[in-house]
């Protein structure tokens, strides 16, 4: 149990101890990446890209509202690059400032989502090298996602054999727009491989899959597509509770980021209810859905619900259960939640503690 | 005597309007009589009869509570069993009929339509004119919006169709200006845009594909009304017809404030994108947008029903709904436990005669 020196220094000062679950590193050019490639890779994402199911090469398919693909216009780093590209930019601004202990990395290149399962692969194990040498052995603070190729399970087990023992990866990271829904069986061995690794499986909103954004056809918006990334999340709840994951692996645990939480305790109210007429459909979840929740399922806060009265988020917290919500930042993108304004009503000082950094120093074993 | 049927009076006089009624979806024996000739002949030969939608399995318990089940050889008809079980059971003022028919959805457009016209036909003939109390949506084929604002057309004299009928999940999100010619009839007419659970199964429901299970695709619904609503304020629908008024039917109610809370948030953030939606987007949904309240999709302990009600931020929302045949409650169980007193006659009657100003007309 070490601690670091400026962790002390906080402890000693009373200081509330701050996990950010979602701080998103980039490259300052594309070709830092592809140093971590193979050459065969390298030449093959040099003349076809890295291809992932939506119109535009290389950029979002809803384009945000500021530079850099929505990025915080204060975040861009004096020394050149893009936000988030610049390690001693980041500690200076993220983890200095706001005196953040750990931050959990979650990289958001394509490896995951790129069409060819091959070069998806070597994405994903060349993103997480990098995460490893550009940010994590630098900075100790930063802990790293473990990208895996989820539609290509050979390949992600491998991968997690390869880098679980590393302390540095704190979690299995999945899109949650998945070519199936994640319970079912095409990915139980990924489940399997996170919990025996005692890792929980990080599920980050994500801006492409091969499937339309809503269940109506493709949204216009960004402000639509935007919020509905939090189906994406819902669809995963779901799926998991109702193939029976939770049931055949009690150690699984997966953290839903990006996506709010607000529509967690209605969804786990509605599947009980339904679950209790069509129980006999999935005969292999033995308990009301809402249980698995709330023993499995933990969220980040970004992008934080705000109603209009503040105080209903307590109701909210409540309901979701306050040991099982991580404050998360988002930097550097636009719709960043500060710390010291995240919350517009006064949580109780034991949900504070838990919610801005015991829960997710216990859930990824940070100390 | 089943978990159903416990606790249920001989009758209960609750003077309601009951928003959300499914009829006997008609075989093709039924339509028949409202084709022509060419149609006629599609449908014989072409071995359409029944087409009962995916998202109701019609043997699950979804699809039918099992005190409403007909038995074998009792002899009553859908009308008989729709008067004996709702409308003389909970002393209903009215009820109105969505038929859930795979006319909606199908691909061929024009059989689609001609089938929807014919289901329209038969519905007034078979239980608008033998049942006084009872009245109904217009179903429409989506996928011809001009044929569709046709059949409004044709159909708003009779006042006794007082809204038009989407499903959850089509082919194009609703806000599209694609559909506007419906909105643009719905609106001259004076009736709402009922959107009922359901998918043309044009897209996979979620982001990740189809789930294996009826009760994953049923509670998922809910992302499919959301999304409508996000379309429909986001793409200016409500600026471009500020009388349209937007019924989500067996949506679930529980879910709203999220929605209502990030898409206010969100607007705050991006509104240059959507620069025609000049309020925050919970202010319109509380303007257009109604909800049914079966199933509600309540918490647990009746007294965080007051919390819900408050963060809805409104007690014009709701309107009462039995969704007779489905299985959404017990006995007379019909709205969930913790409703204040005030809410729940707004919730049974006045909100929907707000709604659906047709039903305030007398004498018909």
């Amino acid at each position: 149990m070490s601690t670091t020196a400026p962790e002390r220094a906080r402890a000693a000062a009373g200081r509330l101890s701050i996990v950010d679950c979602d701080i998103h590193p980039a490259m300052r050019t594309p070709a830092e990446l592809l140093d971590f490639l193979p050459e065969r890779w390298r030449l093959h994402v040099q003349r076809y890209g890295a291809r992932v199911p939506q119109p535009f090469m290389g950029t979002l398919p809803y384009p945000r509202m500021t530079p850099g693909n929505g990025m915080r216009m204060d975040a861009w780093p004096p020394g050149g690059g893009p936000p988030a590209s610049d390690p001693d930019f980041l500690r200076e601004q993220l983890l200095d400032t706001h005196g953040i202990d750990f931050g959990i990395l979650q990289p958001l290149p394509a490896g995951s989502t790129t069409m060819d399962l091959d070069l998806g692969a070597a994405l994903c194990s060349a993103t997480n090298e990098w995460q490893l040498q550009k940010w994590c052995r630098p900075e100790p603070r930063l802990r790293a996602s473990l990208c895996v190729p989820q539609e290509y399970p050979e390949a992600a087990l491998a991968e997690i054999e390869r880098r679980a023992g590393d302390r540095a990866f704190v979690q299995v990271a999945i899109p949650p727009r998945t070519i199936e829904p994640l319970g079912r069986r095409r990915y139980w061995p990924i489940l399997e491989a996170a919990a025996a690794a005692g890792l929980p499986i990080g599920l980050h909103s994500a801006a492409y899959g091969q499937h339309a954004n809503s269940g109506a056809g493709w949204f216009s918006y960004y402000i639509e597509e935007h919020f509905a990334f939090a189906h994406s999340l819902q669809t995963v709840v779901t799926s998991l509770v109702m193939e029976g994951a939770f049931e055949r692996f009690p150690g699984l645990r997966v953290v839903i980021i990006e996506g709010g939480f607000a529509w967690a305790p209605p969804l786990a109210w509605r599947l009980d209810q339904h679950w209790a007429r069509m129980r006999d459909e999935v005969p292999h979840v033995k308990r009301p859905p809402s249980e698995y929740i709330r023993e499995h399922v933990w969220f980040t806060t970004q992008p934080i619900e705000e109603p209009e009265n503040p105080a209903d988020l307590l109701d909210t917290i409540g309901w979701v259960g306050a040991d099982r919500l991580m404050f998360s930042t988002d930097y550097p993108h636009w719709d960043f939640d500060d710390p010291r304004f995240v919350f517009k009503v006064t949580l109780p000082p034991e949900q504070r503690r838990a919610i801005f950094g015991a829960n997710a120093r216990a859930l990824y074993r940070l100390d | 005597m089943s978990a159903a049927t416990l606790g249920r009076e001989a009758s209960v006089d609750l003077d309601a309007i009951d928003c959300d009624i499914h009829p006997e979806p008609p075989r093709r024996a039924d339509l028949l009589p409202y084709l022509d000739e060419y149609w006629q002949e599609a449908a014989t030969t072409r071995d359409v009869d029944r087409l009962d939608l995916t998202s109701y399995p019609i043997n699950s318990p979804l699809a039918m509570r099992p005190d409403w089940r007909p038995q074998p050889g009792d002899g009553t008809s859908a009308l008989d069993r729709v008067r004996r079980d709702v409308l003389d059971h909970f002393g209903l003022r009215f009820g109105i009929l969505n038929c859930l028919y795979g006319a909606q959805a199908m691909f061929n457009e024009h059989f689609g339509g001609a089938l929807c016209r014919a289901t329209n036909d038969w519905i007034a003939r078979h239980w608008l004119d033998p049942e006084p109390r009872l009245r109904a949506s217009i179903v429409v084929s989506l996928q011809d919006p001009v044929a569709a604002a046709a059949e409004i057309e044709r159909l708003a004299p009779d006042r006794r169709f007082v809204q038009v009928l989407a499903l959850a999940m089509g082919e194009k999100p609703l806000g599209r200006r694609y559909y506007w010619p419906i909105f643009e009839a719905a609106v001259r007419h004076g009736i709402p845009l009922g959107i009922h659970a359901g998918s043309m199964v044009r897209h996979a429901p979620t982001q990740s594909g189809f789930p294996s299970y009826l009760i994953e695709d049923y509670t998922g619904q809910t992302q499919g009304f959301a999304a409508q609503v996000l379309s429909l304020i986001a793409e200016g629908v409500f600026v471009k017809f500020p009388g349209l008024r937007v019924v989500l039917i067996e949506s679930g109610v529980t879910w709203m404030p999220s929605l209502m809370w990030r898409m206010s948030k969100d607007w705050r953030g991006v509104r240059t994108e959507v620069p025609w939606v000049k309020t925050p987007p919970a202010s319109i949904m509380r303007q257009h947008v109604r909800m049914t309240t079966a199933p509600f999709d309540a918490p647990p302990d009746p007294a965080d029903l007051g919390r819900i009600l408050a963060h809805l931020g409104s007690d014009e929302m709701l309107l009462f709904a039995t969704d007779y045949p489905h299985w959404q409650f017990d006995g007379d169980a019909v709205l969930p436990a913790g409703l204040p007193d005030a809410a729940r006659r707004k919730i049974l009657l006045e909100n929907a005669l707000q709604t659906y100003p047709r039903l305030r007309e007398t004498g018909s």
